[in-house]
């Protein structure tokens, strides 16, 4: 079997802070993670592997600091990895993305044929969720967003079934292989890395491909040219106008009054 | 690359809203938007349109109405035994269609899981933008201005699809109010056939597994909230929360440090990666305010904070404050709601 999953390099979002006067990102020392939800997909991916032998190539799309985080896939056993890697990509959009993604997943096929493509449920930066459908629309597979388990897959007879989280309950889906699988979160746990596979980390060549290496010639479809979104205004939010009223408990002595004085402001306004 | 609208784009006119809807049931979102589509149609001087698929069982007429009442002047209706329950394929195909035949100028869905996973697939095979989980739309020139929070609420940005038609966006349930139903406005109905078989579908569905406690947390529409925050110290101490809720017919929220924590159900999170609410009334009890709490909640009506930091960043955007601690205040909040709604009901008695 040979998977491929996807993983974006992103900014630990819990550490960025937003510049008071300028209102931007301050990404200064900000330390750069592999997306936490993708952990999710490879630790799915890795569990099929173990079942059924096979590869886990791991792809990314991003500046080349990103070969960290594909380093940090294989310590947690990926077989390899690609690292897309062009100033032609910059400033993409999602349909840029998957366009540029696209090409390099077929071009990892022509190595040897993928059966099912794994992202995670989303970014915690672009966070749209989005670049998932759109590769599976563009390499023409079927897509399987939110899933939540794997029930079985059958390589021999070429299909898949699987739980997928849909509004107010779970769809038990059925399709044929090649698949791209979105991945819930906190669907599996991820598993630590082994000393081999740390020791292996550190010396497997992470593959960089530039546009042409991942046979992309319309360069219309990639990077800001390819994107039809434009950010046109990026603001903080407005405080609101007045702080709240307030009352203050003296160490339990007027609780019922501030109670009571509560119930007649929510009352009445 | 080009800003302007080519030539051939130009005949793209209208508002359209995906219908969710799943066994027997519209997806309020789809009414929130139908409003929000209303003002950005009357900005731009263009009809609205609500887009219905779905298979012999699904009363989409009945729908069609609905969409009516909220606001919609036309309905598309696509129905086939292949739309019964959703999946990716036929939707796409079908969404795609319409698109392509009737060219609306604006595509909105909710950012739902059904949403996202179709907006993603018909953006692609149109290939124009789609704006991600919006909170706020708005029409600047003649485009689409879709604002979504960034970087967990922290900046908002605005994205706009100058060049390219339709210009798509997902919303976010309960981030626009429920607009006012007026069951006097009609509509009418164009309808379009798939032409797709079974057999022409990889993808089957095999069953739907309802969720057991479906009935029983309804955070995103519940009028009355009492929200659990790490503040509350351990999980026994959520029983205060849940006594109060008991007493006002509320739904328990959490925070993440909550949930996190195992004290209450992941389900029961509010905030940027939990559920966006928007009640009439929502206590927080030993909530420090994060942004990404904020983000999910600061739209309820009565936002009332209980809080031992004077200078707790909830403050800032509650309505009322009590400095003081949960402990002791959510059972006197208890024992005098119980009080106050006694006495109302023996006065209607
Ligand atoms: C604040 C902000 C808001 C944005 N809003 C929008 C918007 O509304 N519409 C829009 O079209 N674009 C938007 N973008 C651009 C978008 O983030 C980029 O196109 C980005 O490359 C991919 O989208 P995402 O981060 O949303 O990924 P998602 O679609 O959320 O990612 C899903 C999965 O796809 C895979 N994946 C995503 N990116 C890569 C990659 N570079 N390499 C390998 N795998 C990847 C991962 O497995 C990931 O878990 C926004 C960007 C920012 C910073
Ligand atoms: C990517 C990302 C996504 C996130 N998504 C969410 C989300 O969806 N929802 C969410 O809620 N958070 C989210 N968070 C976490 C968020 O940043 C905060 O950490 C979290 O909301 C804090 O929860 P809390 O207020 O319960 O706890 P704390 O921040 O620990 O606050 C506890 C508060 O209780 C007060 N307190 C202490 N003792 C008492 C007492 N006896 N009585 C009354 N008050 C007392 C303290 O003064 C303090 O203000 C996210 C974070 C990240 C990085």
């Amino acid at each position: 079997m040979h998977i491929v999953v996807c993983i974006k390099q992103v900014p630990d979002s819990a550490q960025i802070r937003v510049h008071p006067v300028t209102n931007t990102i301050m990404r200064q020392g900000v330390p750069a993670i592999v997306n936490p939800y993708d952990l999710f997909a490879l630790e799915e991916a890795l569990r099929l592997k173990d079942q059924f032998g096979g590869r886990v190539t791991m792809l990314c799309m991003g500046p080349p600091q990103a070969e960290e985080a594909l380093r940090k896939c294989i310590s947690f056993g990926a077989s390899d990895a690609v690292l897309v890697t062009d100033r032609a990509f910059a400033g993409a959009d999602t349909l840029a993305t998957s366009y540029a993604l696209t090409a390099a997943i077929r071009k990892i096929s022509e190595e040897q044929q993928v059966d099912l493509v794994f992202t995670g449920k989303q970014t915690i930066d672009g966070d749209t969720a989005q670049v998932g459908p759109g590769v599976a629309k563009r390499l023409g597979w079927n897509l399987l967003t939110y899933v939540s388990k794997i029930n079985e897959v059958d390589l021999d007879g070429r299909s898949i079934t699987v739980e997928r989280r849909a509004e107010g309950g779970v769809q038990r889906l059925k399709t044929t292989l090649p698949s791209l699988i979105t991945m819930l979160e906190g669907t599996n746990e991820m598993r630590f890395a082994t000393m081999d596979d740390m020791l292996r980390a550190a010396r497997v060549p992470v593959r960089k491909w530039s546009k042409d290496d991942a046979g992309i010639e319309d360069i219309t479809k990639i990077g800001l040219k390819g994107s039809p979104t434009i950010v046109s205004k990026v603001f903080a939010p407005k405080p609101r106008k007045e702080r709240a009223e307030m009352q203050t408990v003296d160490d339990g002595v007027n609780v019922n009054d501030v109670c009571l004085n509560l119930l007649q402001k929510i009352f009445t306004t | 690359r080009s800003t302007e609208l080519p030539e051939h784009l130009k005949a793209y006119k209208g508002v359209w809203v995906f219908i969710e809807h799943d066994r027997g049931q519209v997806h309020s979102v789809s009414w929130e938007l139908m409003g929000e589509a209303r003002k950005l149609a009357d900005k731009l001087g263009v009809d609205v349109s609500g887009v219905l698929l779905g298979g012999p069982n699904d009363p989409l007429e009945n729908y069609a109405k609905e969409a009516y009442a909220y606001g919609a002047d036309h309905a598309y209706i696509m129905r086939d035994p292949v739309l019964q329950g959703y999946r990716n394929e036929p939707f796409t195909k079908g969404m795609t269609d319409l698109v392509n035949t009737y060219q609306p100028e604006i595509l909105l869905l909710g950012a739902t899981t059904m949403g996202r996973d179709l907006a993603g697939s018909v953006a692609t095979t149109l290939a124009t933008g789609l704006t991600a989980d919006c909170t706020e739309l708005n029409i600047d020139g003649r485009a689409l201005a879709a604002t979504r929070p960034t970087f967990g609420g922290s900046l908002l940005c605005t994205i706009m699809t100058l060049a390219y038609r339709p210009q798509m966006a997902t919303m976010r349930p309960r981030t626009a109010a429920m607009p006012r139903r007026d069951d006097t406005r009609t509509g009418d109905i164009i309808r379009k056939d798939l032409g797709l078989v079974e057999t022409d579908i990889v993808t089957k569905l095999l069953e739907f597994i309802p969720d057991a406690n479906r009935n029983t947390v309804n955070l995103a529409y519940a009028d009355i909230i009492v929200t659990a925050g790490k503040g509350l110290k351990n999980a026994d101490n959520c029983k205060l929360v849940w006594d109060l809720a008991r007493v006002l017919g509320a739904e328990v929220g959490a925070t993440r440090a909550v949930t996190q924590a195992g004290w209450l159900e992941a389900e029961r999170q509010v905030g940027q990666t939990g559920k966006t609410v928007r009640p009439k009334l929502y206590i927080a009890a030993g909530v420090s305010g994060a942004i990404q709490h904020r983000v999910g909640m600061e739209s309820s009506d009565i936002i009332v904070a209980i809080n031992t930091d004077p200078n707790a960043p909830i403050f800032d955007f509650a309505h009322h404050g009590i400095v003081g601690n949960a402990m002791q205040v959510l059972p006197a909040l208890t024992q005098a709601f119980r009080t106050h709604l006694d006495k109302r009901v023996r006065k209607v008695a």
